[in-house]
């Protein structure tokens, strides 16, 4: 953030994505790279890294120490947990997840891809598309991220050669074929180098597609996609009656962050589970009046009715609501130490709702190497299966495939209060 | 029928939203949370926020400041006058009674108090039995602080154990916790400090005075610029210089340097931000310095 045409102007409001990649990828070197041409790395931080790389006897400047947060991982050399980084172009906002790429960090990789709406998957160009690549693209997939971008890095190791770009292209395409991957575009580049990041470079002449940066720029915002229903789970209910202010006696307000679609006042509105009825009458934030309110805003709602409501409550359009359910069908990933046991009950955590789940059946669990569907009696860490699940009261739930909001859950254990699983619901 | 709406939040509006939303998790999920307010601009912020998230209520939490005794005047007096305007209950809580109940032990009678505030923060904890405290930390600030959960798990001794988080998905906060034990959580996680520099500016928050421009005695020492105070006296041998200079974090007196800058106001301020060279820990913190680790060390033994 370094030059002033970084204030932003025209605001393209915020951008979430995910890099994913293995040790040896660059893909530290590609963040570094994203931030040092986008002038978001500062001068001490930049002199912090020079030291360290010096320490490690290395001759250049290793961009990639940028990420490596924690004492333990600048010990290992390698990244554990997911980091998350930021930039701005003056346009647009972004914030990065960072996951680590080995295979024992399937559920960092699940977390980092469960919040973004675009992941850049690097391919070394001397190698191609690995396991590994195969991997990162189907969580992608899994975990719900519409736009996918293969970065081919490395292309100065294969004298910017554009028939590698191309094979590796036709491989890539082949596989996300299989797998249903609809939306994937490829860049060559070479991160080390800055060519086809932020800057086109000389190079890659040939290649006359976007660079990764203005992919980025252009990348559509979660939720513009598509139509989506209104889904407003209810967080909290303000009832300020010890208020002086007479006004405030009957006031009544639910508060939560409209999760999906739109609502604005005067539409009719059903509150789940009760089945109760009436209108939207005022939406506020603090203490300003708003016609409408749209997707991720958080508002606070008042009815023209006097409707028991509380936490965990759904509040919907009358015109669009969704299935409430006790049986779940679902893809769990497993995050935890200690295995999933089909005999144990779990608390499950839908939008602001928490009931009691048992895992009633594992149909099948996933490799997530080959694809291939096997049989499990447990589920260890880093494991993903399809699920059965069987809860005490039902949830208001979607399809993930339609709405990532209220077709995530995740599982708690109560014993610990871990967070144990992570669930999208089929 | 469902609609398309191609329409989104501007980036500040995404920021806001995000962290109002998390306030409010923290009062549906936790018992007894509180919000440290320490009369920085973050937890401004923060203040601005949970107006916007539970007005015309009340707070479902009070204040508390763990006050080291070594902040500037102006920013104490910020803060009782703002806790008042609220109308929000504030409590302080002072390393002073840490340090005469022989709870904190310090090595010399000026030495810095930023790390003990730890201790005075624990007890406060017990004390009141909170399960949750609310912060201002963002993820910008420190290379630690990057890979913290929004809602962070500590143990009933007050520590992060950052190799064991709980995995934090889509937004499902999970804040529940065992007596003994609590949540620090982190609305503002996301936000960089250009970001709540333009909230100030759009919201049109009222900040401590020593976050402008104004004339005060420093030393240079380190490429840092030491404020001359009682508790940092000048040494002898010390070139003690009038500069103009402000403040980018309101931090304990010992360990928080002021930048030279002629920025009065929070629109020169937001040029000199997105303008800046140095970060904002970088440039203003005496006890990040130490190690790469300090931070991270810090956390694991209770800080914020």
């Amino acid at each position: 953030m370094s030059a002033p045409e970084n204030l932003p102007g025209i605001d393209n409001g915020l951008l979430r994505f995910l890099t994913c990649g293995s040790v040896d990828d660059g893909k530290s070197t590609l963040i570094g790279r994203l931030l040092f041409d986008t002038k978001t790395i500062l001068a001490d931080t930049l002199s912090a890294i020079e030291r360290s790389s010096q320490r490690r006897g290395l001759t250049a400047v290793d961009l990639s120490l940028l990420t490596d947060g924690l004492q333990a991982e600048r010990e290992q050399g390698i990244t554990i947990d997911v980091a998350y980084r930021y930039f701005s172009t003056g346009t647009r906002k972004y914030i990065i997840a960072d996951a680590p790429g080995h295979e024992q960090y399937t559920r960092n990789m699940v977390t980092a891809a469960s919040t973004a709406n675009l992941a850049i998957i690097l391919v070394d160009a001397r190698k191609g598309v690995q396991t590994q690549t195969r991997r990162h693209s189907y969580l992608a997939h899994l975990v719900g991220i519409p736009h996918l971008v293969v970065a081919v890095n490395k292309m100065d190791l294969v004298d910017y050669d554009q028939a590698s770009f191309e094979r590796i292209r036709a491989d890539y395409l082949a596989f996300a074929a299989q797998l249903g991957i609809p939306d994937v575009r490829f860049i060559p580049m070479s991160a080390l180098n800055g060519d086809m990041v932020v800057e086109r470079g000389a190079r890659l002449a040939w290649y006359t597609g976007p660079t990764l940066l203005e992919i980025l720029e252009s990348a559509p915002a979660a939720h513009t996609e598509r139509p989506e229903n209104f889904r407003f789970p209810v967080q909290y209910v303000c009832r300020p009656q010890e208020s002086a202010n007479p006004a405030l006696h009957d006031f009544r307000g639910f508060m939560g962050r409209v999760e999906s679609g739109e609502i604005a006042v005067g539409d009719a509105v059903t509150v789940l589970p009760s089945g109760r009825t009436s209108t939207v009458r005022e939406i506020r934030v603090g203490d300003a009046s708003l016609p409408c309110a749209i997707h991720e805003q958080s508002v606070t709602l008042l009815l023209t009715d006097e409707i028991d409501v509380s936490r965990g409550d759904m509040i919907v359009k009358t015109s669009e609501q969704p299935q409430a359910t006790k049986q779940v069908e679902a893809t769990l990933c497993w995050l935890s130490e200690t295995p999933l046991s089909t005999a144990r009950t779990y608390l499950l955590r839908h939008t602001t709702r928490e009931v009691k789940a048992k895992v009633a059946a594992i149909e099948y669990r996933l490799d997530v190497n080959t694809l291939a569907h096997g049989p499990a009696a447990a589920l260890e860490m880093n494991d993903i299966a399809r699920v059965a699940l069987k809860l005490a009261q039902p949830v208001f739930a979607d399809r993930y495939a339609e709405n990532r909001a209220t077709g995530a859950f995740i599982l708690i254990d109560e014993s610990t209060n871990n967070t144990v699983g992570a669930g999208m619901i089929r | 029928m469902s609609t398309l709406t191609r329409q989104t939040l501007s980036h500040l509006d995404w920021l806001e939203a995000e962290a109002i939303h998390i306030l409010r998790e923290v009062a549906g999920q936790c018992a007894n949370p509180v919000l440290l307010f320490s009369g920085g601009k973050d937890s401004i912020c923060l203040l601005r926020l949970a107006e916007k998230a539970f007005r015309p209520g009340r707070f479902p939490f009070p204040l508390m400041h763990i006050d080291t005794g070594h902040n500037y005047p102006e920013v104490v007096a910020f803060r009782d006058q703002r806790a008042a305007e609220l109308g929000e209950r504030l409590i302080v809580r002072s390393l002073e009674d840490s340090i005469a109940r022989g709870t904190i032990v310090l090595k010399s009678p000026l030495e810095s108090r930023n790390k003990h505030q730890s201790v005075t923060l624990l007890e406060a904890i017990e004390e009141f039995g909170f399960d949750a405290c609310i912060g201002g930390a963002r993820r910008d600030e420190e290379k630690a602080r990057a890979k913290e959960r929004i809602m962070s798990f500590r143990d009933e001794f007050g520590q992060w154990d950052p190799k064991n988080q709980r995995p934090e998905l889509w937004n499902l906060f999970n804040a529940r916790t065992h007596k003994g034990e609590n949540i620090r959580a982190f609305p503002i996680s996301n936000w960089t400090e250009l970001d709540v520099w333009q909230y100030i500016e759009r919201e049109n928050l009222e900040l401590p005075s020593i976050y402008f421009a104004h004339t005060r005695p420093v030393v240079r020492k380190n490429g840092l610029l030491q404020p001359v105070t009682e508790l940092t006296p000048a040494r002898p041998g010390d070139v003690v210089e009038e500069v103009r200079v402000r403040f980018r974090t309101v931090g304990d007196i010992s360990c928080t340097a002021p930048v030279e800058s002629d920025a009065d106001s929070v629109a020169k301020i937001l040029l000199e931000t997105a303008t800046t060279t140095i970060t904002e820990r970088g440039a203003t913190r005496m006890d990040d310095q130490t190690s790469e680790a300090s931070m991270e060390q810090r956390k694991k033994e209770g800080y914020f």
